[in-house]
């Protein structure tokens, strides 16, 4: 037997809300819906008249309702906004290129303008190939990092004054309890900020950060929207799957528990001792971030080194890894050397290939074209173009010879590998045991500063192993972690 | 004696790829004690669809379409386009003729 709109307005009810209970009809909720939107973008003054604000656009449900409200709004309540979409194309075949067309259909439907910015072109190298390179363990790890700023140039280029995301209320919870659940107190204390960027970046607003996804579920399906929805081909993160299994089976029971967690994340107070870690520029590259070198450009230096590894785990075993590259790229640049000079007196200058390396067939020469066809557009180059050219200078069928040694190159990155990267315990096996990969979860770390995968033991590494703390945490008592209420 | 019924059965949101990606199906339902003999009662509920899915549609992973009697926390269902929160839940007697949808929350975006 239907129920009655709980607002009197004679309609049958349609849903009950999660967040208040109420039963509502189509209309009353959409009106419910879009208001407390409204009020979270007021009461936060997330724009101001005049502004352009990039929605960051996956194809998925979060953003596409985003990008209908915002626009519902816009017109509404003469916000004055000029809105678009920004997406960003990792090249993952069959699943970005789907969602891609479902944003190009938002721009149809919203008249938005669109902007698309691929991997391929800010780094050089598309999703898939750095799968075929590094697997598909580790790859989410290049995903989010890449991705996230990938949106910052992108908003850069539109010359935005905010980029809206579409993460809701239960991601936002999800966030909370997995900072808890990592020990990191650093994200905790700004995951739950409505906007987030320090100085010099270009924000980041939330305006669904209080919306239920149960609600914008029904709200993009009761309006016909839309979306894109797949499993991520790739693997998903099997501690956040867990948690967030953790966080819709309490929903189940009571539904309030999804603003209980945010509340709790917004109102604990961090004891100041806690070290959190500044903020500062790449040297690299100049956009945001905790260390010297950010870590989009030490993943793109691991790929275009052929250490694709670099950069997954622990930063020191990344310095140690760098260290003992470059030491070993220092002998293999002297027995090239050597090998040149042994050249020089044993032929003569004609014979040699010139120095352009698009017509060396040698396999060597192949690689550094490569190398530095990405280095073109990355600043980070320490592609070796000067072996490049040593080789292509002097090569004329002896690069069989450089060749062997190139091989024995690779067997010592491989031990390499073998015995500095390790750090993956945080990083989910391939389809572990039944997590849906949620691509919101790409959504987090794409728009999410707070959202990288780190284990308590890494933030500990990373940010207070420099200060002269004796104890790694391994025996659990670093007392400046402990949380103050 | 109840007779079979006749549902529109619909998958979205992502769940559909659990079910060979086919978004409407049309089934129809044996006698509820043809189907489940020691059944203490005369008509199809939801739970008792649920059941039936796992047994005819849903090939691989039920975990992630079913837990419990229930279905997935995150797994959102319709009844006529209503919330199933608004009509018993399990416990709706299904009619001939009623659509049923299910809509994944979990299957981002
Ligand atoms: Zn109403
Ligand atoms: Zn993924
Ligand atoms: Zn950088």
């Amino acid at each position: 037997m239907p129920v009655p709109c709980r607002t009197g307005c004679g309609k049958n009810a349609m849903l009950k809300r999660p967040k208040t209970g109420d039963a509502l009809c189509k209309d009353c909720f959409f009106w419910a819906f879009e208001t407390e939107i409204h009020f979270t973008i007021t009461k936060a003054e997330l724009f101001k008249s005049g502004d352009s604000v990039a929605v960051a656009a996956s194809g998925g449900k979060d953003s596409t309702v985003l990008a209908h409200v915002l626009k519902t709004l816009n017109q509404r309540f003469n916000y004055g906004l000029n809105l678009m979409l920004l997406s960003i194309d990792e090249g993952i075949t069959g699943y970005r290129d789907d969602s891609l067309e479902t944003v190009k259909q938002n721009r149809d439907d919203y008249e938005m303008p669109l902007k698309i910015l691929s991997y391929k072109e800010l780094y050089g190298w598309t999703m898939d190939e750095i799968v075929a390179q590094i697997g598909r363990k580790n790859n989410c790890t290049f995903c989010g990092v890449f991705r996230r700023q990938a949106l910052d140039r992108g908003a850069a280029m539109l010359g935005v004054k905010c980029i809206a995301t579409g993460h809701n209320a239960d991601d936002i919870a999800e966030t909370v309890l997995m900072n808890v659940l990592r020990g990191d107190i650093a994200r905790l204390k700004r995951c739950t900020a409505i906007t987030t960027g320090s100085e010099g970046t270009i924000p980041r607003v939330k305006p669904l950060k209080y919306t239920y996804e149960k609600e914008i579920v029904m709200y993009a399906h009761y309006k016909k929207l839309v979306y894109f929805s797949t499993e991520c081909v790739f693997a998903p993160n099997a501690y956040r799957g867990h948690a967030r299994a953790l966080l819709k089976d309490m929903e189940k029971i009571r539904a309030s528990c999804i603003m209980d967690i945010i509340y709790s994340g917004e109102t604990m107070a961090v004891k100041e001792e806690v070290t959190l870690p500044s903020q500062r520029t790449c040297i690299r590259c100049n956009f945001v971030s905790s260390q010297e070198v950010c870590k989009a450009c030490v993943l793109l230096e691991g790929l275009n080194k052929g250490l694709p590894k670099l950069g997954i785990g622990k930063s020191s075993k990344a310095k140690k890894m760098l260290e003992e590259y470059n030491a070993q790229q220092t002998n293999y640049k002297e027995s090239l050397q050597a090998a040149a000079k042994e050249l020089d007196d044993v032929q003569s200058k004609k014979e040699l290939c010139l120095s352009d390396s698009k017509n060396c067939k040698s396999g060597l020469c192949k690689g550094k074209t490569k190398l530095n066809r990405n280095s073109s557009i990355n600043s980070n180059d320490y592609t070796n173009s000067s072996n490049a050219k040593e080789c292509c200078s002097n090569c004329s069928g002896s690069c069989e010879r450089i060749k062997v040694n190139a091989d024995v190159n690779n067997t010592k990155v491989n031990t390499l590998l073998e015995k500095y990267v390790i750090n993956e315990t945080n990083i989910a096996k391939v389809n572990g045991e039944g997590t849906l990969c949620n691509p919101s979860n790409s959504d987090d770390n794409l728009n999410n500063s707070d959202d990288e995968e780190h284990t308590h033991a890494e933030y500990i590494d990373t940010h207070i192993e420099q200060e002269d703390e004796t104890c790694s945490a391994s025996c659990g008592k670093l007392g400046s972690l402990n949380i103050g209420f | 004696m109840a007779a079979s019924v006749k549902l529109h059965l619909q998958f979205g949101g992502g769940a559909e790829l659990l079910f060979d990606k086919i978004k409407k199906r049309e089934i129809e339902l044996p006698a509820l004690k043809k189907y489940f003999p020691d059944c203490q009662h005369d008509k199809w509920n939801i739970r008792d669809l649920l059941v039936w899915i796992k047994d005819n549609l849903l090939r691989e992973r039920p975990e992630l379409f079913l837990q419990g009697d229930s279905v997935r926390p995150g797994i959102l269902v319709l009844i006529n386009d209503a919330d199933w929160e608004l009509y018993g839940e399990l416990d709706y007697e299904l009619q001939d003729n009623d659509t049923i949808m299910f809509i994944s929350t979990l299957h981002g975006g």
